[in-house]
């Protein structure tokens, strides 16, 4: 602090409490209505004040046939699928990035250059330009509704191999060498030195990678047909639309909240990784 | 780029960036060519004949006006977007950066919606404002304001960039904050020793300092607008009332898979493309001259 201004002081404290309260604001609506019964959450005005409900709310949404009258997987299978679509994607992207950047700075070889522009490329195509023909090469491969399909085409990434190359350019080049005297190999080389090297960033890109994951939601939608294999972020939007007859709130806020709660947990308790994952994927 | 030490040339470095380039060529590559060259053809109603017509499609889009509309309305949207997130973001990071007691505890609290999906995001504030039950629109209702985004257009615009800005406040809080505090305290003591005030130093030293940050998060939350908040309109509005909300992600969505007009969204692809393109080269241009301090 530069000077003692007490006036400015509760200022700046009033403004984070009010920006808080602004940011919260929605998700603690979320948490209210998944804690009221089901006819509570019918009478105008809805309640502010969470309820005694929260636990059975919990056990129905997870356990419980889900809304009444759709034709919906249960809650808990929707969100072991999300978990092994944000795994799949997040430890694929890691492994085939740490492996590329690994080939392209430690490796000369024809080529090399073609490569790391090919994978530059990417960045450039979100899923979002070119989803028709993506769709249409998943279902000619077969991989519709299925675990593979909803990951591999997302694992490819530009900015993971980058961050890899950014941090396999920082290791001095004397590992290299006293490894090559001790006769290690590129692939001993690699697992011994590099990647105990790079465990932090690995670890700060899982996070963000995890988060991307379980949040995928246009790609999913597309191509899972077959109820058993939708994830938690996709069926909202599913049950936003039947909630036009049966206004079940509570339990379409409770699933929302389940929805959202492993990547909040992920943010809240591995903060700083965090913070490092998100500020260094974009240098 | 390369390592002046590096390994002997072998098989092996080819089969280190085989499963990359693999899925680059397969999920990438190919696709992205196939929509290029579908944007040149036209196919009939049943899907028999297709011919190949250049960039019939092309100047059919902006010839449409509906097309034209979206474009600008897109436009709006994402500038929307970004202004008030980034606002947002820039007050609270300028008063977060005078915290001392509680710093880490605030920025919890700020930083949690960057991890809800942007479909979830959407179904928040959806149900906040719903028109019959929701919380925000009965209190709206009580201050003799009609909320109803199911038809009021401009109402549905609004939000659906509520929702798309909250999410992303989280995110330019954390960079704004992270430039504010790499400046060197020296510099704002010396402004503050010459009697300048709390908020002359933010505007005189703080906010041109952060210039280079401010300007990589315009461009992010471009990006982020253009293309990661489907999930949001999807939940929100579907495009509507009367396409009051449809912005080009969700109309290259719309008419390819439910309208299955596959060459005009062929070119409505290869349109964004050019404009991740052309967004991604601005990104990188900047990186490179990004100022140290």
């Amino acid at each position: 602090m530069i000077e003692n201004r007490p006036f400015l002081n509760i200022l700046t404290h009033l403004v984070m409490i009010l920006g808080i309260a602004m940011i919260a604001f929605p998700i603690w609506i979320t948490f209210v209505a998944a804690s009221h019964d089901p006819i509570r959450m019918t009478q105008v005005p809805l309640p502010l004040l969470p309820g005694d409900q929260f636990f059975i709310n919990m056990k129905n949404t997870l356990f419980g046939r889900g809304l009444s009258g759709t034709e919906i997987a249960p809650v808990w299978l929707m969100m072991l699928n999300s978990l092994v679509m944000a795994l799949s994607i997040a430890i694929g992207k890691i492994v085939i990035s740490l492996l590329s950047a690994f080939a392209i700075v430690y490796f000369r070889f024809p080529f090399r250059m073609g490569f790391f522009w090919l994978i530059f490329i990417t960045l450039m195509l979100p899923v979002e330009v070119r989803i028709l023909p993506t769709f249409q090469v998943v279902a000619d491969l077969g991989l519709l509704n299925s675990y593979a399909g909803l990951s591999l085409p997302l694992i490819a990434s530009a900015t993971a191999t980058f961050m890899f190359r950014q941090v396999f350019l920082t290791i001095p080049d004397e590992m290299l060498e006293s490894a090559r005297i001790d006769g290690a190999g590129p692939m001993r080389f690699f697992w011994d030195i590099l990647i105990p090297l790079s465990r932090t960033n690995i670890a700060a890109l899982f996070v963000i990678l995890f988060i991307y994951g379980w949040n995928q939601y246009l790609w999913p939608l597309l191509i899972t047909t077959d109820t058993s294999m939708t994830t938690i972020v996709m069926s909202i939007k599913q049950m936003l639309e039947s909630a036009e007859q049966s206004p079940e709130w509570n339990i379409i806020m409770m699933t929302a909240l389940l929805a959202m709660l492993p990547p909040i947990l992920v943010v809240v308790f591995m903060q700083k990784l965090f913070v490092k994952g998100l500020t260094e994927t974009e240098k | 780029m390369l390592k002046r030490v590096h390994f002997p040339p072998s098989l092996l470095p080819y089969l280190l960036v085989a499963p990359q380039v693999a899925i680059t060529l397969i999920f990438f590559i190919w696709p992205a060519s196939q929509a290029l060259y579908q944007s040149f053809l036209i196919e009939d109603a049943f899907g028999l004949s297709t011919e190949f017509v250049w960039f019939e499609n092309f100047i059919a889009l902006f010839k449409d006006p509906i097309y034209v509309e979206t474009f600008w309305r897109t436009a709006y949207f994402s500038l929307a977007v970004a202004g008030l997130s980034m606002g947002l973001a820039l007050v609270l990071a300028a008063f977060a950066d005078r915290v001392v007691r509680g710093a880490t505890f605030y920025r919890t609290l700020l930083i949690w919606p960057y991890a809800i999906a942007p479909v979830l995001a959407g179904a928040l504030w959806v149900f906040m404002f719903n028109p019959t039950l929701g919380i925000v629109a009965y209190a709206l209702d009580a201050m003799g304001i009609e909320w109803n985004h199911k038809l009021n257009g401009s109402q549905a615009m609004l939000l659906v960039i509520m929702a798309a800005a909250w999410k992303q406040v989280a995110y330019n809080f954390l960079f704004f904050l992270a430039a504010m505090q790499s400046i060197p305290k020296s510099v704002i003591e010396a402004a503050a020793i010459d009697g300048a005030g709390p908020l002359k130093r933010f505007w005189t030293i703080i906010f041109p300092l952060i210039t280079p940050t401010t300007f990589f998060l315009l461009v992010v939350n471009m990006v982020y607008a253009f293309f990661d908040t489907f999930g949001i309109i999807h939940a929100v509005t579907q495009g509507g009332p009367a396409n009051a909300t449809t912005i080009l992600v969700y109309k290259v969505y719309n008419d390819g898979f439910v309208g299955l007009d596959l060459g005009s969204s062929a070119a409505q692809s290869v349109i964004l493309m050019v404009i991740v393109i052309a967004l991604t080269v601005v990104q990188f241009r900047f990186i490179e001259k990004r100022v140290e301090y």
